[in-house]
């Protein structure tokens, strides 16, 4: 990485050859991506399925005898889990294994066992999605925005009482686990204050309203996101400030923040345009990066809040032990990583003119 | 003649003259929690269920109220703070030794090796891993604090071995690194006497982000129902919440009770990877 800023693009090589290579470059770049993509999703694939099915007494051959005491006979409840599960239960590992691959790929990812049982996962799964995706997607852009903020006030006050004040708060907080937090906050908010009713903390809608684009409904939805959104919030903060002020620090000390100091500019443009600017350009693609873990960081903060999310729903798969279920938010939320990671990628090259293609992985 | 320092007493050495309070605080406030975790676990005997005082409030006889067992509250997290701690401690030790070991290793070796172990270090960093180790635990059901430190530690190593592989690399171009080189001292020496050294503060700081990890890990995990283990925190304020107790104004001790036990022992190591951190690294230092 030795281009600087500019040079490229600047110097009019209008070579057909050199373009030609460029979009070798741009081809090979994005099948690399696709690969990544792939090897992940059967890694992921893999490990799930020989967690849930290599050992002996594993979760599904406790399911079928679970089957066979609820009265069906040893036949029919090795049928039964087969039709379940989509796959053979009584063939080889091998066999079971890359008969559930080959499900896989064709998008289906088993029937739920024992929260619906015969229903298929992927459409259980995608229904709950957009709530999760929009609550903490929500909340995770107001993170992002006060958090970039507080951190570059902290860094430029670097090691005055205000710097300390809020690194050290957010650094604090950024440990204590959100479930705690959560409950804390029903605690006070709910039972001792009692400044927000309990019901707006439990469920994530009036049930009185019926679900879609009327006030009522929005209304509802609003004041039950209000505690909740509010806690993935704090929580998510912490990681923004602390971030924003290292690289706002190290930024602090590049010579084009000196220049511009000695061009005698006010200390405010200096912080939003020259510090700020270049400071949260490697948070972009963390943010991007963040929004594919949406569900992976919404598992208990969805079971305290009880909101029909992906999370929730995990939650309960784990309680009644549904594998198929749980095998099936795994790949989903594999899959949003991946897609993220791949934007943020993009993002990086995007934002960034001194992150050229081909150059060591980004 | 006088031997130059070696690079672990100077960081020793730093450490005695220049630790910050904000390290000292932390250091007290943590050691207190294990001598009253480890001692107490031993001279407080197993609090007796009482049907009488079924979630009480606090009183001169439970200071910290009862559960819904009626148990003393305070009592329950004396020998709590045992296991929390060992686990915290054996899966921080874990993840750093994990973490060290594959990135020194890659940064060390180089060519292919780095190449083969950073791509798969990459793959594991972008699998969701907290809902895998919900998964994996789930299924698995560990039965001991060990096997359950081991599986947060195979879950946790890769951001850190990243940067351990960043650091060494930029160790590697230190002119005593090079010097040893010319000596010809061979790998072994190399890594524990001149790499490990100069890096003990940075493996320091991570190990005790890695127990501050592994905590806020074990209680998402205790919450979901996952871990029957022993009576620790996690599991007292999981079981109390699970017990409704949030919403009764008596009750709520029991579930506050561990809350506030896990959030003073966080706060401990918090504290003492940011005093630390800036007491090993002049350049963080407030000018005084």
């Amino acid at each position: 990485m030795t281009h600087h800023r500019g040079t490229p693009d600047a110097v009019p090589t209008a070579d057909a050859s050199l373009r030609a290579a460029d979009r070798r470059r741009l081809v090979r770049h994005v099948a690399a991506i696709l690969l990544r993509m792939v090897v992940m999703l059967w890694l992921v694939t893999t490990i799930t399925f020989v967690v849930v099915r290599a050992l002996p007494g594993n979760p599904i051959d406790l399911y079928i005898q679970d089957l066979a005491a609820s009265g069906l006979s040893p036949e029919e409840a090795r049928s039964r889990a087969s039709a379940v599960l989509r796959f053979d239960v009584q063939g080889s590992f091998l066999e079971q294994y890359v008969q559930y691959v080959t499900n896989v790929t064709r998008g289906d990812l088993g029937n739920s066992s024992i929260l619906s049982p015969g229903s298929p996962v992927l459409p259980m799964i995608l229904a709950r999605l957009p709530w999760t995706i929009l609550s903490v997607g929500i909340a995770l852009t107001l993170s992002f925005i006060i958090g970039v903020r507080l951190g570059l006030i902290a860094a430029m006050r670097r090691h005055a009482w205000t710097d300390h004040l809020i690194s050290n708060t957010w650094a604090a907080i950024d440990s204590i686990p959100a479930v705690l937090l959560a409950v804390v906050a029903i605690l006070l908010l709910g039972v001792v204050w009692k400044i927000v009713p309990i019901e707006w903390m439990r469920g994530a809608y009036d049930p009185a309203t019926t679900p879609g684009f009327n006030w009522p409904f929005i209304k509802s939805a609003l004041l039950h996101y209000l505690v909740p959104g509010t806690v993935y919030t704090l929580t998510s903060l912490g990681g923004w400030v602390l971030a924003m002020r290292s690289n706002a620090m190290s930024a602090i000390s590049d010579d084009y923040v000196h220049v511009a100091r000695a061009r005698g500019l006010g200390e405010p443009r200096i912080r939003d345009a020259y510090v700020g600017r270049n400071a949260i350009l490697p948070l972009v693609t963390g943010f991007a990066i963040a929004v594919g873990f949406t569900v992976s960081g919404s598992v208990l903060i969805e079971k305290v809040f009880v909101t029909p999310g992906v999370g929730a729903l995990l939650a309960d798969a784990i309680a009644r032990r549904d594998y198929p279920l749980m095998q099936g938010v795994v790949l989903i939320t594999t899959f949003a990583v991946l897609v993220a990671t791949a934007v943020a990628d993009a993002l990086s090259t995007w934002l960034d003119p001194r992150i050229r293609l081909g150059g060591d992985s980004a | 003649m006088t031997t130059p320092p070696t690079p672990l007493a100077a960081s020793a050495r730093r450490v005695r003259s220049n630790a910050t309070p904000t390290a000292l605080i932390g250091t007290t406030l943590f050691a207190l929690l294990v001598v009253v975790s480890f001692l107490g676990a031993l001279v407080v005997g197993a609090p007796q269920l009482d049907a009488t005082t079924i979630s009480g409030p606090p009183s001169a006889s439970h200071v910290l109220g009862t559960d819904y067992q009626g148990r003393d509250n305070l009592a329950l997290l004396v020998r709590g703070g045992a296991d929390m701690v060992l686990l915290a401690l054996i899966a921080g030790t874990l993840t750093t030794l994990v973490a060290v070991t594959l990135g020194s290793a890659s940064a060390y070796v180089g060519g292919r090796v780095d190449a083969l172990l950073m791509r798969a270090t990459d793959l594991w960093l972008t699998i969701p891993r907290f809902i895998l180790l919900v998964v994996v635990a789930s299924t698995w059901r560990v039965q001991s604090t060990v096997a359950l430190a081991a599986l947060i530690a195979v879950f946790s190593w890769p951001v850190l071995a990243r940067q351990v592989r960043a650091n060494v690399l930029s160790l590697k171009e230190r002119e005593y690194i090079e010097a040893a080189r010319l000596l010809d001292l061979g790998p072994v020496h190399m890594l524990l006497r001149e790499l490990l050294p100069s890096m003990a503060p940075f493996i320091v700081v991570s190990t005790i982000q890695s127990m501050t990890q592994a905590i806020y890990q074990q209680v998402g995990l205790a919450f979901l129902g996952i871990l029957p283990l022993r009576d620790n925190w996690g599991l007292l304020f999981s079981v109390a919440y699970g017990q409704n107790a949030i919403y009764f104004a008596d009750a709520a001790w029991s579930v506050l009770a561990p809350i506030g036990a896990i959030c003073l022992l966080q706060l401990s190591l918090v504290m003492m990877a940011r005093g630390y951190e800036e007491t090993f690294n002049p350049r963080l230092r407030s000018q005084r």
